[in-house]
């Protein structure tokens, strides 16, 4: 909703006045709302980088080699390596039963989809210790079979698995939803079997909702701080993943290590940012669908 | 309120949507802008609202120069065709929306206002309906929400922009009788484009024909259909067979024979010949007519239409009673048109003209 | 053969020819079930199983009572502040073009997108007494970080996208035909946006405040290290449920978070009844 380009004539200053904002007006909403996003978003982002280089690009760059660092970097991708395909496996599965049948206690079902979304993390992370800990009922026993699940890599698994639970199905389930199941009917008719039918009916229809909810499901798996922290147990070298690192380097004072590694995950913020954005700009109408949620 | 609008013109970047457009509006006159898309019908209406500014040209409401008021001054009333209802106000509110927004030296007591809205709901026959809210209605309730809602300011004007174009065939229908009938009881002068002829004939004191930006005529319903000024007006109203034909010492031809027609004093040369389906008469004989096979043959309601091919021109049209249809011969027809104009370069230059009766009627109105 | 009426007969699914119902419900009640409700059962039967009076003894505790004050009461001002300039940030992205403007656009999702430890250790050092925006205030004696106040600021940051992008859509839809309407009925343009188009914007905004306040209250990452976690003073729920922990207090840590999960549900349900009656109201698209 543009505004019009017109005369300087008199009266079309009048017209204008009907349906837009004084020029004053509309200066000062603008200083406001930019002023907002500035204090509220672009400085941080920029002092996360200005501090990660603030003793000079060398530094930086030891701060990032440092072997704990390292494998804290390799931590993340591996926690994240597993829960990103498995959530995307179970959002598929999720958005094909909820949008393409009709079924008694579907809301039900999708209100509990969006429970971890609306749970605290460090609650997301409590709920395994309850389950896994040294007092629960099946901790001790799968210690005895020498099964670690806190303060090892399963537990940072389990925790990230159960926070991205719902990005992938709530970007699909209203899309698929939008497109009705017609093509499908239309496939089965022609007659293909169920899975040729997904591959290569379903699967090209939904792959930018897709992509899009790969994407903010991998950056909240790579961001995610609060429940691992309570099931990591914080050893160093073995169950930090790279925010959790962050915290340490910060709280030991090694502020520019600190923001090395913070600026890493900057780095990634950015580039999900990028691609969200570039998707949206190219796919805009079948994303719109999606944003209905 | 009389409305004035004086030599129009306006501009979208280069592109002119109104030329020079003069016309008179009588106090409590329904008058209706009739064209095409793009023939500028809609551009006038919010010219007079205020809704856009003029490139060149004056407004006047009465005496005064409406042109340097803002939309909010004018105190007209616009009705729009998808309603522009307050979804998130109910009904009532939506009316004394109006009153309501006034400053507060004009604004009558909140007990005087409710009092008007519901005297105009039921005015629109919607009483009983106030609390509801738009997302309740159905299309033809909002719309009489959104004519309520205009004339609550009292409006000096009118405005309804295609108000039943978003609407069934079956409301469209009733809605105009009622729109005629609020008119008449209200009698605040009215202004409605629409691009639908029937309805502009049916419901308007007078109809401004638009095409391209200009006014091709201005006239009652009677005088736009019988005695079209222009090839655009007799092609774009109801139906017409349009002919190339010669003149040659007042003698209309047609391809190589006269068709008993005469236009005296007009210098020879080609013309073009417009004449209505059901404005002939049957011939018996062969000269001084028009005459071809008959291609087809429908029966649309209490006539016949009949499709002939007259030669190397596109087929013509022409309707007859079912009985003069049977028994003419099925295979040939002639006729010769009983009303019909001639045109040359746009310009009428011969035809019928209006007999007594009809001259008669014309002043009525 | 005798026809048997389908109407008659309880259905758990219509009868529909495309396949793998089973199999996509079966992997997602699975999955579901062990990801999700095993581990919140858990929860909700180690709370059950401390007792009526320990847990509302464990809830009473007064540090616990402040903690939660304090993560519900900063949660509250954040949303409050993200729902006034969301909706003017929103407003300003959808009604006006200016140089940018894309990529502010973009930039409003940075709090999905940014790991909130990666915006605690930012803001933080912006807002120390030795930071930018710290150094600023220090000497007008406004402290911002380690107090209540630095919590509020980073909830702001957290919450941000939720109110605008909440109503971003809404707005886009705005009919410019019912400007219009209110323009020709007299409203000047402050009494058609505070009329009509604000109200129109309330079911939006209320959705949105909600989602950031519910997201503020569970906010631990980037809290912690702007907060300053002094007990009493500056320290959120979260905080305390992790220090329950490290003490092996179990049954005090299930209790909070027990409450908090349950204030969660009621914001849920509450956000689900907003929309349920917007629409009953005024149609859909509000």
């Amino acid at each position: 909703m543009a505004l019009d380009s017109g005369s300087a004539s008199s009266t079309t200053n009048l017209v204008k006045a009907a349906t837009s904002e004084s020029r004053f007006a509309r200066t000062i909403l603008i200083v406001i709302a930019l002023g907002f996003v500035v204090l509220f978003l672009l400085l941080p982002l920029a002092t996360v980088f200005i501090e990660a280089l603030r003793k000079g690009p060398a530094e930086f760059l030891m701060a990032l080699e440092d072997p704990e660092t390292f494998s804290a970097v390799l931590l993340t991708l591996t926690v994240a390596g597993i829960a990103v395909p498995l959530n995307l496996v179970f959002g598929v599965a999720a958005a094909w039963a909820i949008a393409k049948f009709e079924f008694k206690g579907k809301a039900f079902l999708t209100t509990l989809i969006d429970l971890p979304f609306s749970v605290s993390p460090v609650i997301s992370g409590l709920v395994f210790v309850l389950l896994f800990g040294a007092n629960s009922a099946l901790g001790p026993i799968l210690q005895s079979y020498g099964v670690q699940i806190l303060f090892a890599v399963p537990g940072l698994v389990l925790a990230t698995v159960f926070v991205t639970f719902p990005f992938v199905a709530r970007e699909l389930i209203p899309l698929m939803q939008e497109q009705g199941t017609s093509d499908e009917e239309a496939a089965l008719s022609l007659g293909a079997t169920g899975w040729q039918t997904f591959w290569h009916v379903t699967l090209p229809n939904i792959k930018w909702g897709l992509l899009y909810g790969v994407l903010l499901c991998n950056a909240r798996a790579m961001g995610e701080f609060g429940a691992v922290s309570v099931v990591s147990g914080h050893i160093r070298g073995q169950t930090n993943t790279m925010p959790l690192q962050v915290e340490i380097l910060y709280n030991e004072y090694n502020f520019v290590a600190a923001f090395a590694v913070a600026a890493l995950l900057a780095l990634l913020a950015l580039v999900t940012l990028v691609l969200k954005t570039a998707l949206e700009l190219r796919y805009s109408d079948e994303i719109a669908a999606s944003r209905k949620h | 309120m009389e409305v004035r609008v004086q030599n129009l013109r306006k501009e979208f970047g280069r592109f002119p949507a109104l030329d020079d457009v003069s016309l008179d509006i009588r106090s409590g006159e329904l008058i209706a802008l009739l064209g095409p898309s793009g023939s500028g019908k809609t551009t006038l209406l919010r010219l007079v609202a205020g809704l856009e500014s003029p490139t060149e040209g004056m407004i006047f409401f009465g005496d005064e120069d409406a042109s340097k008021k803002t939309v909010q001054e004018r105190n007209i009333g616009f009705v729009f065709q998808h309603y522009a209802l307050f979804r998130h106000m109910t009904v009532l509110d939506n009316v004394a929306f109006g009153l309501k927004v006034r400053p507060a030296s004009k604004r009558p007591p909140v007990a005087e206002i409710r009092r008007r809205a519901l005297d105009l709901l039921e005015l629109v026959q919607l009483s009983g309906l106030e609390k509801r809210y738009p997302a309740q209605l159905s299309g033809g309730q909002r719309q009489r929400v959104a004519l309520a809602r205009a004339m609550a300011v009292q409006p000096n004007v009118l405005l309804l922009d295609e108000p039943f174009g978003a609407l069934d065939a079956q409301v469209r229908k009733e809605l105009r009788k009622w729109l005629r009938e609020i008119h008449d009881r209200t009698g605040y002068t009215t202004i409605f484009v629409t691009h639908d002829q029937e309805e502009a004939l049916e419901l308007a004191d007078r109809v401004v024909v638009l095409s391209k930006g200009a006014i091709e005529q201005v006239g009652t319903p009677d005088e736009i259909y019988d005695h079209p000024v222009s090839p655009f007006v007799y092609g774009f109203i109801g139906q017409s067979n349009c002919l190339e034909v010669t003149l040659a010492s007042g003698e209309i031809w047609f391809e190589d024979r006269p068709i008993g027609l005469r236009a005296a004093n007009e210098a020879d040369g080609p013309a073009t010949l417009y004449f209505r389906p059901h404005d002939v008469e049957l011939i018996d004989g062969l000269s001084g007519c028009l005459a071809g096979l008959v291609t087809a043959s429908r029966r649309v309601g209490g006539t016949r239409h009949l499709e002939l091919n007259l030669g190397r021109a596109p087929p013509v049209e022409i309707e007859l009673s079912p009985e003069r249809a049977s028994s003419s011969n099925h295979g040939r027809i002639a006729f010769r048109p009983s009303k019909w104009k001639l045109f040359r370069n746009g310009q009428k230059v011969g035809g019928t003209s209006p007999s007594k009766v009809e001259n008669l009627f014309a002043l009525r109105r | 053969m005798a026809f048997r009426s389908s109407s008659t007969r309880w259905r758990f699914r219509q009868p529909s020819v495309i396949p793998g119902f089973g199999l996509a419900l079966g992997v997602t009640l699975t999955w579901l079930t062990l990801i999700v409700l095993i581990p919140i059962s858990g929860l909700i039967w180690r709370s059950s199983g401390l007792g009526w009076s320990k847990f509302i003894e464990l809830t009473l505790d007064p540090r616990t009572v402040n903690a939660l004050t304090i993560s519900f009461g900063t949660a509250f001002i954040a949303a409050i502040i993200n729902l006034v300039f969301g909706v003017v940030l929103a407003w300003v992205l959808v009604r006006y073009r200016f140089p940018g403007k894309r990529v502010i656009d973009a930039m409003v999702d940075l709090p999905f997108a940014l790991p909130t430890a990666v915006a605690g250790i930012a803001l933080t050092t912006l807002y120390a007494p030795n930071g930018w925006i710290g150094s600023l205030l220090e000497p007008l004696g406004i402290k911002i970080a380690f107090t209540p106040a630095g919590i509020v600021v980073a909830l702001v940051f957290v919450g941000l996208p939720f109110v605008v992008r909440t109503v971003q859509p809404i707005m886009e839809e705005i009919d410019k035909e019912v400007e219009e309407a209110a323009a020709t009925l007299g409203a000047n343009r402050l009494q058609t946006i505070s009329r009509v188009l604000l109200p129109g914007l309330l079911p939006a905004g209320l959705t949105g405040f909600a989602l950031a306040f519910a997201r503020g209250v569970g906010e631990y990452g980037s809290v912690i290290f702007i907060a300053g976690n002094l007990p009493y003073v500056s320290e959120i729920a979260p905080l305390l449920i992790i220090i329950r922990l490290e003490e092996f207090n179990y049954p005090a840590a299930t209790a909070i978070a027990s409450v908090m999960l349950l204030l969660s549900f009621i914001m849920l349900l509450v956000i689900n009844m907003i929309q349920a009656w917007s629409r009953g109201r005024y149609g859909n698209g509000a």
